[in-house]
């Protein structure tokens, strides 16, 4: 009986692997390929070139700074997205009245297309029609055409793009570290509070070592999208003013698609694949350690 | 006793209120900008004079009319809609006997594929959208629907069959044997049993197909040029402004419309969602 079936597993599973490697897996691979390569949109043929895209893109000042401003907007949305949506998935937990309602809301954010999400923020961080500058001039903080340029100034509208992307990715850090804090039993912060421990010192000597592994988790995902993404900076800046707020996956899409140089684009965009990496050991480790337990 | 201990309480009320009024104020302001500004005349949205969180003049229906009269907007949805349906169809057909295998029929080494399939998450579009061009433009499927319809099944398959796998392995394994018992192959043990009775996991599943597929935008940017073959998530942001000039009364009611519809289903399906990443943190 055991030996009629064994084909069947593999069988209904091949379709799927089948799909996926040929539509996440050859790509991956060609990404590589590309990179070394001469392929433009149109050309025909490939020709091996070594290193020179690589060559090439050092030596453009566009791509260091989209290196660090990799970096920059990775680390410090992270910082940010963390301490918020812990303080408030803490504050979620508690049961009060209208909870439903304002879980909604604060969802909203990641629910909506992430593209529609921005186009708003371009409308309340526009030049002229800010609502945030028009607050700014009433409460006479700023002279009306003085008012500062969100995403017309390279570092506030390096800022602005953290913040429209922290603005995104809060909702999703926040649900996940609620699953995390609902599934720790009850009574333990409980007992703590008997025996006199006040509430920073339970969170941090009780809950947090509790959650961690759910901070993890939030954490690797708050990574990946904040690296990956370029969907942002796209809406609000096209990488401008004068590409100081272009990442690496903006800038390999304005050299490989817009510009057409597609072994290029790739060159760049395989900067991306050290990080994945070690986001993908960490997340086997993190999978691996909730098998065990 | 510690000597804050009477006085925490009314603190810490005053601390939970003031967090949560914060998150919500800044997290939903930009959909309440968005309501504010569909309705409002033209000549009161671009008055600087003018207070902007209120109405100054009656409101209007005008932007509306505009994007369902004059724009390409109806398009995208309906497109959004057959990519959607499309997509879903697709998901279904590979990750349903897939997410079987894996919880049922393979031991060890389909956890270890189980875990390399949710590894595929981390692949990001931004890494694979430059070779993929080059692959649609050879099976010429540039600047057609086609194209995120073949694409898009890349990463809710891999999602899908990690939810449904779940899903599978908390059903109890004697009905299946007794189903077998009966007369029934696995297969179709599978088909007749299994199947219908997940239907609320088949549910999530579709619910969150359709919600990555509104939220794609890499590919769709990518792929498709013309405006008539876009999707909300491209079409309202890129071609909804003419040249430089931004209708945003109309803009802000695309965006309006876009996003409650999904905002609402997601709702009902959140927990369902937070499991399928979780990588078994929480149990």
């Amino acid at each position: 009986m055991k030996g009629r079936q064994a084909w069947l597993g593999p069988a209904m599973l091949l379709p799927a692997v089948l799909y996926i490697v040929a539509l996440v897996g050859v790509p991956f691979i060609l990404a590589f390929f590309y990179a070394v390569g001469d392929v433009k949109v149109g050309s025909v043929g490939y020709h091996f070139v070594g290193l020179r895209n690589f060559r090439s893109i050092f030596e453009n000042p566009a791509f260091l700074r989209a290196l660090r401003n990799s970096f920059l907007f990775t680390i410090s949305s992270q910082v940010l997205v963390l301490t918020g949506s812990l303080t408030l998935a803490l504050a979620l937990k508690e049961k009060f009245p209208g909870r439903g309602i304002v879980r909604f809301v604060i969802l909203l954010p990641w629910v909506a297309p992430i593209s529609i999400g921005s186009i708003g923020w371009k409308w309340i961080l526009d030049s002229l029609y800010s609502v945030i500058n028009w607050v700014l001039v009433a409460l006479h903080l700023v002279k009306p055409f003085a008012a500062p340029m969100w995403l017309g100034e390279p570092s506030l509208a390096m800022m602005s793009v953290i913040a429209v992307h922290v603005w995104r990715i809060l909702p999703f850090s926040t649900v996940i570290i609620l699953a995390g804090l609902t599934s720790i039993p009850k009574d333990i912060p409980e007992a703590a509070a008997v025996d006199g421990a006040g509430f920073f010192r339970t969170l941090f000597q009780i809950t947090l070592p509790m959650l961690r592994p759910i901070l993890n988790v939030a954490m690797l995902f708050g990574v990946i999208f904040a690296v990956t993404d370029m969907t942002v900076i796209y809406i609000l800046t096209r990488g401008g003013p004068y590409d100081t707020t272009q990442v690496l996956p903006s800038l390999a899409f304005f050299t490989g698609i817009l510009g057409g140089d597609l072994a290029e684009g790739a060159a760049i965009s395989l900067f991306l694949v050290p990080l994945l990496a070690v986001v993908a050991y960490l997340m086997l480790r993190v999978a691996r350690r909730a098998e065990v337990t | 006793m510690r000597p804050g201990g009477r006085l925490g309480a009314p603190l810490r009320r005053a601390g939970h209120v003031l967090v949560l009024a914060f998150f919500f104020l800044v997290l939903g302001f930009p959909f309440y900008w968005m309501t504010i500004t569909t309705f409002k005349q033209g000549s009161d949205l671009y008055n600087l004079k003018n207070n902007p969180f209120i109405f100054n003049a009656p409101p209007t229906l005008e932007h509306l009319r505009l994007l369902f009269g004059e724009t390409l907007f109806l398009r995208w949805l309906g497109n959004t809609a057959l990519v959607g349906v499309l997509v879903v169809g697709i998901t279904l057909l590979f990750a349903l006997p897939a997410a079987y295998a894996l919880a049922r029929l393979t031991g060890r080494w389909g956890e270890r594929l189980g875990i390399a399939i949710f590894l595929t998450y981390l692949v990001p579009s931004t890494l694979l959208f430059i070779p993929l061009s080059r692959v649609v433009a050879n099976l010429g499927l540039q600047d057609s629907l086609g194209s995120i319809i073949l694409v898009y099944p890349s990463f809710t398959i891999p999602f899908s069959i990690w939810l449904l796998m779940g899903f599978f392995k908390s059903i109890p394994r004697e009905l299946e044997d007794a189903a077998m018992v009966d007369g029934l192959s696995r297969f179709g043990a599978f088909v007749k049993l299994v199947i219908p009775m997940s239907t609320s996991g088949i549910l999530t599943v579709v619910i969150f197909t359709f919600t990555l597929v509104t939220q794609e935008f890499v590919y769709a940017l990518t792929f498709i040029s013309s405006a008539a073959h876009q999707t909300v998530g491209v079409g309202v942001p890129i071609f909804l402004v003419r040249g430089d000039v931004y209708y945003w009364g109309s803009l802000m009611a695309a965006c309006l419309i876009a996003s409650l519809p999904t905002a609402f289903v997601y709702n009902l399906f959140l927990d369902r969602f937070i499991a399928g990443f979780t990588v078994g943190a929480v149990k």
